[in-house]
């Protein structure tokens, strides 16, 4: 059979479904052995993020008591997760599917399913470790991994794309853009973008491809959900981590000052206002919740898809998970 | 033309990039979880064969290029341009030696080939797969010598010179394949 009539079959493999359930099974144990509460949350939700290179899902939703209410499908489930947290959850897990609109390509899906965690009481360095330890613990069955490497986000940008990302003007960013293998028209690129796409471009194909790669220290104008660093307020408690060119996890030292977020969330949406994008309302019921105290914590998300592709040595999203977007 | 926006953008689609066609030969979508999202192209362009690479942003159109691919009957040369046909309307069109890129070694009247047009004009003229040709000369070679796999060059008529078994003569007809330049059989006739 070709074209349409094929696609009722899923593109995963026997073998990767099988990972897939063996890999779930590891992550339970991984969290049960340390006292990681499993926890749910909803997919759909009156609240969602605002950041403003991700777009939501929404859909309208009727039922007795709800008329015709817009409600969002999670992006992560960070929002009601710190809810939990602040309700006095202690360290909690969730694995679950996340949903972006806008995110389809080799290693995007916009359903995906993600692995989304906090340790209460726990520093972003700690934090760093434990995601290390995981990588490494989930993917021990298939490939022997050297040990973590942990570096800050300037060190590797003026290393490899030879740029301080706090000193370098903006004219020399979009000429480093612009002068790149790929060049991109840098209109309407602002500070972040082009240091955004320096990084990809010109850091993360240098990371070696057999070991976890931390790298911490962002910018503050990329904390997103993190906190300051208290010696450095030009830079905040956010890492990544990959295995080579990978993009797995991104983390922080949460940010739990409830006036900064509001700060952070109203920016967010003026930028979002800015390029004509949607503007969901701002998510009430998580400020209500830092209002009211967030412990002390550190949390990750982590594509779980591509954490089973590199289990697997796939070349893609699509030999990972059933049904991708065009087959769903 | 039509313009086409980043969710568009596929493998072999032809579009304008610098007054250029060309031809798109992979699409990576690139999006760090907190960050721009970027569209990285590869393409190839169809008057140089050149592959270029660029990124675009979301927002960014990529014009469509009136490129078409049609089957044409060669009518003759003048020796500067070669005139083929549209076999249905009749039409003619005059391809430059760029534009047949070597074609012209291997065709001869009334052979339909593939030819590019872009906005009606031939970019790209393709012979046939196969074609079976004359050898209009070759060394005598040795008769009988067909088992050691030795081979020599032979001229065909149409100007190409391709290598071929010890027992081909002057004035064989052979089967070769043009994507190649190599021989494949003696011809049919």
């Amino acid at each position: 059979m070709t074209g349409d009539a094929a696609k009722w079959r899923p593109t995963a493999g026997l073998t990767a479904l099988n990972r897939r359930a063996a890999m779930l099974a590891r992550l339970r144990a991984f969290f049960a052995e340390r006292d990681v509460l499993e926890v749910e949350t909803p997919l759909l939700s009156a609240e969602t993020t605002l950041d403003p290179h991700l777009e939501p899902l929404s859909s309208t939703v009727d039922a007795p008591g709800i008329d015709g209410r817009r409600m969002y499908l999670q992006t992560s489930p960070e929002l009601a997760m710190k809810r939990m947290l602040a309700a006095g959850s202690g360290s909690i897990y969730q694995v679950c599917k996340a949903f972006r609109g806008g995110e389809r390509g080799r290693w995007h899906n916009p359903e995906f399913t993600i692995l989304e965690w906090y340790r209460v009481g726990w520093d972003v360095h700690r934090l760093m470790r434990e995601v290390a330890a995981l990588i490494e613990t989930l993917l021990g069955g298939s490939r022997r991994l050297e040990p973590a490497t942990y570096v800050s986000y300037a060190d590797l940008m003026r290393r490899h794309a030879g740029i301080d990302p706090q000193e370098a003007s903006i004219q020399a960013l979009r000429r480093a853009v612009a002068d790149g293998p790929s060049p991109v028209d840098t209109s309407g690129l602002d500070r972040d973008d082009l240091l955004s796409r320096l990084f990809g471009e010109r850091v993360e194909p240098e990371f070696a491809p057999d070991r976890v790669t931390v790298v911490f220290d962002y910018p503050a104008s990329q904390a997103a959900m993190a906190q300051l660093n208290a010696s450095d307020p030009r830079t905040a408690e956010r890492f990544e981590a990959y295995v080579g060119d990978i993009e797995l996890a991104n983390g922080y030292g949460e940010l739990r000052d409830p006036i900064e977020q509001r700060q952070r969330l109203e920016r967010d949406l003026a930028s979002r206002r800015g390029t004509g994008r949607p503007l969901p309302p701002v998510p009430s019921r998580f400020l209500a919740a830092l209002e009211s105290g967030l412990p002390p914590c550190a949390g990750v998300a982590l594509g779980f898809d591509r954490l089973l592709g590199l289990d697997l040595e796939a070349g893609s999203i699509d030999e990972l998970i059933s049904f991708p977007i065009e087959r769903a | 033309m039509a313009s086409y926006n980043m969710n568009q953008v596929r493998t072999g689609l032809k579009v304008l990039e610098n007054g250029e066609p060309n031809v798109i030969i992979s699409c990576d979508f690139i999006k760090p979880g907190k960050g721009q999202a970027f569209t990285r192209v590869k393409m190839r362009n169809l008057l140089n064969g050149r592959v270029n690479e660029k990124t675009y942003k979301p927002g960014d159109l990529l014009e469509g290029a009136d490129v078409i691919e049609t089957s044409m009957q060669y009518l003759y040369t003048d020796g500067e341009h070669w005139f083929f046909m549209n076999p249905d309307t009749y039409d003619q069109v005059e391809a430059d030696a760029a534009a047949l890129g070597g074609a012209e070694q291997w065709i001869k009247e009334e052979d339909i080939c593939s030819v590019t047009l872009w906005n009606g004009h031939p970019i790209l003229v393709a012979a046939p797969n196969f074609v079976t040709r004359e050898v209009v000369e070759t060394d005598p070679g040795l008769k009988g010598d067909t088992s050691s796999g030795g081979s020599k060059p032979a001229k065909l008529e149409t100007g190409a010179v391709v290598k071929v078994p010890l027992f081909i003569q002057t004035g064989e007809s052979i089967r070769v394949d043009t994507r190649t330049g190599e021989y494949v059989s003696r011809g049919k006739t």
